[in-house]
């Protein structure tokens, strides 16, 4: 076998471990990344939508808050899964079980490629599963069959570039409740200084200059352009380099942990 | 090096000047050893002595700073590949999947190993049959006893059919019951001529399993040879009489000469060359009206020669 065909052996094996524990911890892998953002949806909407519609008035275009809402927790949903991938990463590396997949000389790539490809996968069903409450409560999306396609293809970049830094956190964490922990400015910290909730240009000058430059501000905005059946505009293109700086960011990262102190 | 015990087989581990330090303390200070195929070699030291590291750089999860070693031929910094291909490694922490049942640990182990479906199959009931896990074959890892963990652990490392198997502090933890177990396996091991290197804290473990022991203090080897060897480089056989009274003890301190109270207690402490005429002698010269309460006959062990060499340097240098 060439080197490549044992890559891809491995990587398929370890993608059937993953898929394995992700049954297995179905409840605790799923509940969270499903129930934080919906929670967040019938926050914004039913206590603070009403008073943050007035203020945002016509300005989008006289359509429901709910509207404007559901794009911004479809993102926090893909951010939302940071957590379990580096709080899985974190425990193969703390355990012993790391190491011996070393000492098997199965590479990198591979013992990183369960954890990446299903925790896309997994963060897809979430992600439906949020759009669908959304629609329950009143959400309606104006997306045609193409923007739908081009919706899953961000939801899926955007995806996957936040498991590479949430797998980079997981290897450098000591343990998985820190990981936990440095995952929040991915969940929380960042989608707030973002145009998840409201527009930017209701912000303050200093926050609303660094909303309007952060990564995850395109990333909503693109998915509202796709939802809204808006044309795709800069959003999107931007959104996409910035999760393909991060995925490498993550990668390299990955690469840094690996390596310290080890061979 | 003394090889002479096996001089017919070849070199499975051959270590020289083997260094390696953090950035706060010296781990290994220049570590030399050679280890004979098919052999049981114990690494012996006290936490801390550096035996964790030692096994880590040999099973190339870590770098030495300096020094050159082969494991099974291979070169461990030129071929580290060549080498994971041919070695299992038991960490001191079990490394099993505990989200997966017993049968999918050695099957994913199998996997890895790139073995065919029919011999992964069948090594994975044979192993099972092995370590005595066929009946929670199907039950996750996790709840498993500290045991049955060790078991699996160790029948996952032997899955690939390495030639050289590192076993890290392999029973600690362990009950009696266990830890026997352990040991059974490993002699079932050494049975089938795989080379094992083992790191203990328990002397008796050395004893009872290893050809050859090294003691590993302060990142170095102050002794090495086999259990046998190590113990006759100390007197130390005696016996140890033990009195009711202050006055006994002092009446056979003054009858047999050679002999020194202990610090505690009303113990004397006599030599012993061993053999029952010495020892016929003795009590003859102690006569009827000094009463004796006990007597002990200590051989050396190997917990005498681990404490020589390891608590108080300066005395202890026997080599």
């Amino acid at each position: 076998m060439t080197n490549l065909a044992i890559a891809a052996q491995d990587s398929a094996t370890m993608l059937g471990r993953e898929l394995k524990h992700t049954r297995r911890l179905f409840g605790l892998l799923f509940v969270g990344s499903i129930l934080v953002p919906v929670v967040m949806l019938l926050l914004f909407d039913y206590i603070l939508g009403g008073a943050i519609g007035l203020g945002l008035g016509g300005r989008e275009g006289g359509r429901a808050y709910i509207d404007f809402l559901v794009p911004g927790i479809l993102m926090m949903t893909v951010a939302a899964g940071s957590s379990a991938t580096a709080i899985n990463v974190c425990t193969d590396m703390t355990g012993g079980i790391f190491d011996r997949f070393r000492v098997m000389a199965v590479g990198r790539g591979a013992l990183l490629a369960g954890h990446i490809w299903v925790s896309v996968l997994r963060t897809l069903v979430t992600a439906t599963v949020v759009i669908g409450v959304g629609v329950m409560v009143g959400f309606r999306p104006r997306a045609s069959g193409w923007d739908w396609v081009g919706l899953i293809g961000i939801v899926a970049a955007f995806s996957f570039a936040v498991t590479w830094l949430s797998a980079a956190i997981g290897m450098a964490a000591k343990s998985a409740a820190a990981a936990n922990g440095w995952t929040l400015p991915i969940q929380f910290l960042l989608p707030f200084l973002s145009s998840t909730f409201v527009p930017t240009d209701t912000m303050p000058a200093g926050l609303r200059w660094f909303a309007e430059r952060q990564p995850f501000t395109p990333v909503v905005d693109s998915m509202r352009d796709l939802l809204g059946g808006a044309p795709i505009g800069s959003a999107a293109y931007l959104a996409l380099v910035w999760c393909g700086v991060m995925a490498l960011a993550g990668y390299l990262w990955t690469r840094l942990a690996f390596d310290r102190g080890s061979r | 090096m003394n090889v002479a015990t096996q001089p017919q087989r070849p070199t499975a581990v051959s270590v020289a000047g083997l260094r390696k330090a953090y950035a706060d303390k010296v781990v290994l200070v220049g570590v030399d050893l050679q280890i004979a195929a098919g052999e049981v070699f114990a690494l012996l030291g006290p936490n801390g002595a550096g035996k964790t590291t030692a096994v880590r750089i040999l099973s190339t999860l870590l770098r030495a700073d300096a020094g050159s070693a082969t494991v099974c031929g291979y070169d461990l910094d030129r071929e580290p590949h060549k080498v994971r291909s041919v070695i299992g490694v038991t960490g001191q922490f079990s490394a099993v999947d505990p989200l997966l049942s017993g049968e999918e640990n050695l099957a994913l182990m199998g996997r890895l190993h790139h073995l065919s479906g029919t011999d992964r199959r069948a090594r994975t009931i044979e192993l099972l049959e092995r370590f005595d896990l066929v009946e929670a074959s199907r039950q996750v890892a996790g709840t498993y006893s500290g045991g049955m963990r060790r078991r699996l652990d160790l029948a996952m490392t032997l899955m690939g059919r390495p030639q050289m198997v590192f076993l890290d502090e392999p029973t600690t933890g362990l009950d009696p019951r266990g830890r026997q177990t352990v040991w059974q396996q490993i002699r079932d091991l050494a049975a089938g001529g795989i080379t094992i290197l083992l790191t203990t804290q328990y002397l008796e473990e050395a004893d009872r399993l290893a050809d050859r022991v090294a003691v590993l203090d302060g990142g170095r080897i102050v002794a090495e040879g086999t259990p046998g060897q190590l113990k006759s480089r100390l007197p130390g056989a005696h016996v140890r009489l033990r009195f009711a009274h202050r006055s006994s003890l002092d009446a056979a301190a003054r009858a047999l000469p050679a002999s020194r109270p202990d610090e505690e207690g009303l113990v004397l402490r006599v030599p012993h060359p061993g053999g029952v005429r010495p020892l016929r002698e003795m009590l003859a010269r102690l006569g009827d009206d000094i009463q004796v309460e006990d007597l002990f006959i200590h051989t050396p062990d190997l917990d005498d020669v681990f404490f020589a060499l390891t608590a108080n340097p300066s005395r202890g240098q026997i080599r």
